[in-house]
């Protein structure tokens, strides 16, 4: 007869080996190579990045699925950090990024993956700074935004605009910022600091466009910025200009196109590698005029007819 | 009766085995989340990281171009800033709600209540995160004349929100857990019901009410959407109630997703997440000594 005293520890011997052996086997990942798969005869295209774009790319992809209907793009936000992230571990197809990629990350898609990001510029933002409807400033410089966001910049105050900003009683400068993963984020830094400046810690990071505008409609004391396209009644668009003496300028199709708006940058979409077949299709379209006329219809700037650039 | 038959006797043990398998596993998958965690973090937390740095700086700045620094000593004060707020509130309304449910209701009120109370639990946080972004910042605006509503004070208020049920339930069963007969004696010798609750249901029931305050601190320390959304997500020491924070695990869910795998940024996140296995560590160890010192007393 089996004593079950002595069954019952081997078995709990030979239970603890197995699952201490098994331990190390929870750490493999299947690496699956980016969506093209055929769901029962549609292609996919996964779409995913800027959250200035998404709402820019869903509109696109549903009207590309009435001209295409066996491709379904899959559109998701993230901010353009997050679209960059996902392309270098291929899991999506296009990257949409409102910034231009580092020079770091082209190599880590490089390494990663040998194959070499591919640009695809799809139109133009201009970036708005928003304040509140009834804060009485009309126009601000680079300068005064870079004081005002920058590490060691002395503007907290809105009396130090030379305004008196009444419906903010504590006259306190609230920065409405995006969080780090965002494209919009990275460059106005840039634009504003350069690459050598970070902004002021303390300010109300966001998660997407959307939510500056709104939060800024609700708080007369905030300054923040967007893309264009996101302004609602609550808020105002400040005119900008480059540096005190020189002309302002408000964020507009036409002071995008001529570049006299001081912070407009292009739209981007990357893929890894050469795009194939159905891809190179699909951003074709976005190139051609149906698919810049969505760019319009959603608030941004179509590329100027005179130089399309379709994917070679 | 029968001898046993051999095979009733392996069932028996095989059945015990599982058992023993499912509490031992409970044990396993803590250990093993911990693993992977410190895994993925050990890299840059063992080559690079400036420590004294991480800890004694406010200065966080994983995506800076030029000088990236990772200080969180601005998120862990987000982080108890919130938590702290949160209790201060969700305690006394916990332990209270929960004595009088199990003390003083009639039992038909008793069930309505825990009824409500388990519905209260039931509400996903990103919901909370929502009543904080557009109910109570207007709200938080208009009473206070803050300059902005997303602040500590909205990310407590909807913390203790979250946390009461748990105490609540958990309080509940801890104080159902004492025996009548304590209740009897107290009567027996002349107390008063006050009396009784404060000077022998509390001390008797003292670990499970322990275990509930823990729990709630533990929820609170760990929540994410509600305070992403709630507190402001500002990178700054508060100075008062109506201050803008970020906690530390808003931080981990805003940038994980935008940090390639393995970067310094990835893997410092990842430490972020030991940290924050630590804290709830430390403060459950706490918890412990106090009440086996109380015991001892």
């Amino acid at each position: 007869m089996i004593d079950s005293t002595t069954l019952k520890s081997n078995l709990r011997l030979v239970a603890v080996t197995l699952l201490v052996a098994g331990l190390p086997f929870s750490a493999c990942s299947k690496k699956s190579d980016t969506g093209e798969e055929t769901t029962a005869g549609k292609l996919d295209i996964q779409n995913s990045g800027s959250d200035t774009m998404v709402n820019l790319a869903q509109a696109w992809a549903e009207v590309y699925a009435q001209v295409e209907p066996n491709v379904s793009v899959e559109v998701s936000g993230g901010g353009s950090g997050t679209g960059i992230a996902a392309l270098i571990n291929r899991t999506v197809d296009i990257a949409n990024c409102s910034r231009k990629m580092d020079p770091e990350e082209i190599e880590k898609a490089r390494l990663n993956s040998g194959k070499e990001p591919q640009e695809f510029m799809v139109g133009y933002d201009a970036l708005a700074v928003y304040v509140h409807k009834d804060n009485p400033l009309q126009e601000i410089t680079i300068e005064q935004l870079a004081n005002i966001y920058g590490e060691d910049g002395d503007i907290n105050k809105w009396s130090q605009l030379n305004i008196k900003n009444d419906p903010c009683d504590s006259d306190e400068i609230i920065r409405v910022s995006r969080q780090s993963n965002s494209g919009t984020y990275y460059y106005f830094r840039e634009a504003l600091l350069g690459k050598t400046r970070d902004f002021k810690l303390g300010s109300r990071d966001l998660h997407g466009s959307k939510d500056v505008a709104e939060l800024i409609g609700k708080t007369p004391c905030a300054i923040g910025y967007s893309g264009m396209g996101y302004a609602t009644n609550e808020v105002k668009m400040l005119s900008v200009a480059k540096k005190a003496g020189e002309p302002f300028y408000a964020p507009t199709v036409e002071s995008t196109l001529n570049h006299t708006y001081p912070i407009a940058r292009p739209l981007y979409m990357y893929t890894l590698g050469e795009p194939s077949e159905h891809i190179k299709k699909y951003l074709n379209w976005i190139f051609s005029p149906a698919g810049q006329k969505i760019v319009e219809e959603s608030g941004y700037v179509p590329l100027p007819k005179a130089e399309p650039m379709a994917a070679q | 009766m029968r001898e046993r038959r051999r095979w009733e006797v392996l069932i028996e043990a095989l059945i015990e085995w599982i058992i023993w398998l499912c509490g031992f596993s409970a044990i396993l998958f803590v250990f093993g989340i911990f693993f992977f965690v410190f895994r993925e973090g050990a890299g840059f937390l063992f080559g690079g990281l400036n420590l004294r740095e991480f800890f004694t700086s406010v200065e966080w700045y994983p995506t800076s171009v030029s000088h990236k620094r990772y200080g969180v000593l601005a998120l862990m004060a987000g982080t108890a800033s919130v938590t702290v707020l949160a209790m201060s509130i969700a305690v006394p309304f916990g332990l209270g709600a929960a004595v009088f449910v199990s003390e003083f209701c009639t039992p038909k009120l008793k069930e309505t209540l825990k009824i409500v109370i388990e519905l209260l639990a039931a509400i996903p946080s990103v919901v909370w995160g929502f009543i904080g972004l557009t109910v109570m910042n207007p709200l938080i605006i208009t009473i206070f004349n803050a300059p902005i509503g997303l602040t500590v004070l909205n990310g407590g208020i909807i913390l203790a929100l979250m946390s009461v049920p748990i105490i609540v339930s958990i309080g509940e069963d801890a104080l159902k857990a004492v025996p009548d007969s304590y209740r009897e004696a107290a009567g027996a010798l002349g107390a008063t019901r006050w009396q009784m609750i404060y000077r022998v249901l509390l001390p008797a029931a003292k670990n499970g009410l322990l275990a509930a305050v823990l729990l709630g601190i533990g929820r609170a320390v760990g929540e994410t959407m509600a305070v992403l959304m709630a507190t402001g997500h500002a990178v700054k020491i508060p100075t008062s109630l109506l201050d803008s924070v970020r906690t530390l695990t808003a931080t981990i869910a805003a940038e994980l997703g935008e940090s390639p795998e393995h970067s310094e940024h990835y893997q410092v996140l990842f430490i972020i997440g030991i940290l924050l296995f630590t804290i709830t560590f430390v403060v459950n160890l706490v918890a412990d000594l106090v009440v086996k010192g109380v015991r001892g007393k």
